[in-house]
């Protein structure tokens, strides 16, 4: 064997060790006081400075505060989609169950994200346009991925086998990641009709949204994304923990039942 | 406390929307994953003792 070859090989399987259950919960169980406190600090350190700290903006007033909770939210909602599919893919690719099961972990998290999302998104409209809503091509696709959100966390408890659930939930992430993309590009794809504008931040300072703004804007993306990743992770191994013990449950029930131990309700 | 002005119910409901609903999302992960802790244990516990009777 090459030994660069080697190398990545090695690389890989780490990689994929991760997968093992056991292995996920021993490598996440020291970094989560770590993570919770980033998340938090992060998360409260952008909303105090973007609520309390920043100016009123032309056009805009005061109004311009919600674009603090709106826009970390709203990318959210799209890019813990995006995970989801990722997750799904490893999962219908290489039966990696911890894959699977962050995948179910991380739509309660998106579901809520897209929530704050579509309501912040409400007020803004409805006190800068005087409309709560318009069914342009991004809000639309905004809120056909919120269906999917609930059909997906539906369709996980509608199912009793567990990798029946994984497979056919994946195959409706991956018919959602449509929607996710059409969120994201909408505005792109068909130019700037309905409510909102192209991309606000970006790293051309030409087109990019004042300093003032961007800073505690990237605070606050900053800390939802950590908050989305640790509770994907606590979610994930509760959803572990449950899957175990359901597997000791139902092997106790077998032996009890071979013992003649078991009365039927 | 800002001058919101005009926009103070829309600023606040915003704010006040989003820190309960991640509030919510947090708590419930939170229990969830204590009662999930709890049932692993005593399942555990309960295999444990078939193993040393049997």
């Amino acid at each position: 064997m090459d030994v660069s070859f080697e190398g990545d090989y090695i690389a890989a399987m780490s990689i994929w060790s991760y997968a093992n259950p056991k292995k996920f919960i021993a490598t996440t169980t020291p970094i989560m006081p770590w993570l919770w406190a980033l998340a938090i600090g992060l998360t409260v350190a952008g909303l105090v400075w973007g609520f309390f700290f920043t100016p009123d903006a032309r056009g805009f007033g005061a109004n311009v505060k919600i674009i603090f909770v709106h826009v970390p939210s709203a990318l959210m909602a799209i890019n813990a989609w995006l995970m989801m599919l990722v997750a799904s893919l490893i999962w219908l690719i290489r039966r990696h169950h911890v894959s699977a099961l962050a995948a179910k972990a991380a739509a309660p998290v998106g579901l809520v994200m897209t929530l704050i999302a579509l309501v912040t998104g409400a007020i803004w409209g409805q006190v800068t346009w005087t409309t709560w809503w318009v069914w342009d091509a991004r809000l639309t696709a905004f809120f056909v991925l919120f269906l999917f959100y609930l059909g997906y966390i539906a369709l996980w408890s509608a199912l009793e086998d567990p990798d029946t659930a994984a497979d056919l939930t994946s195959i409706l992430v991956m018919v959602g990641s449509v929607f996710a993309v059409l969120s994201r590009y909408a505005v792109v794809f068909w130019g700037d009709q309905g409510l909102h504008q192209p991309a606000s931040f970006s790293m051309d300072r030409e087109t990019n949204i004042s300093s003032v703004y961007w800073w505690p804007s990237v605070l606050a993306m900053a800390g939802f994304v950590l908050l989305f990743i640790v509770l994907v992770i606590l979610r994930t191994r509760t959803e572990i923990r449950l899957r175990r013990a359901a597997a000791l449950e139902r092997r106790a029930y077998a032996e009890a039942a071979q013992r003649g131990q078991v009365v039927d309700a | 406390m800002p001058d919101l002005g005009d926009f103070a119910a829309a600023v606040l409901s915003s704010y006040g929307v989003t820190i309960v609903l991640l509030a919510a999302l947090i708590a419930l992960s939170a229990r969830s994953a204590r009662q999930a802790r709890a049932r692993l244990n005593r399942a555990e516990q309960q295999d444990k003792d078939r193993a040393g009777r049997g």
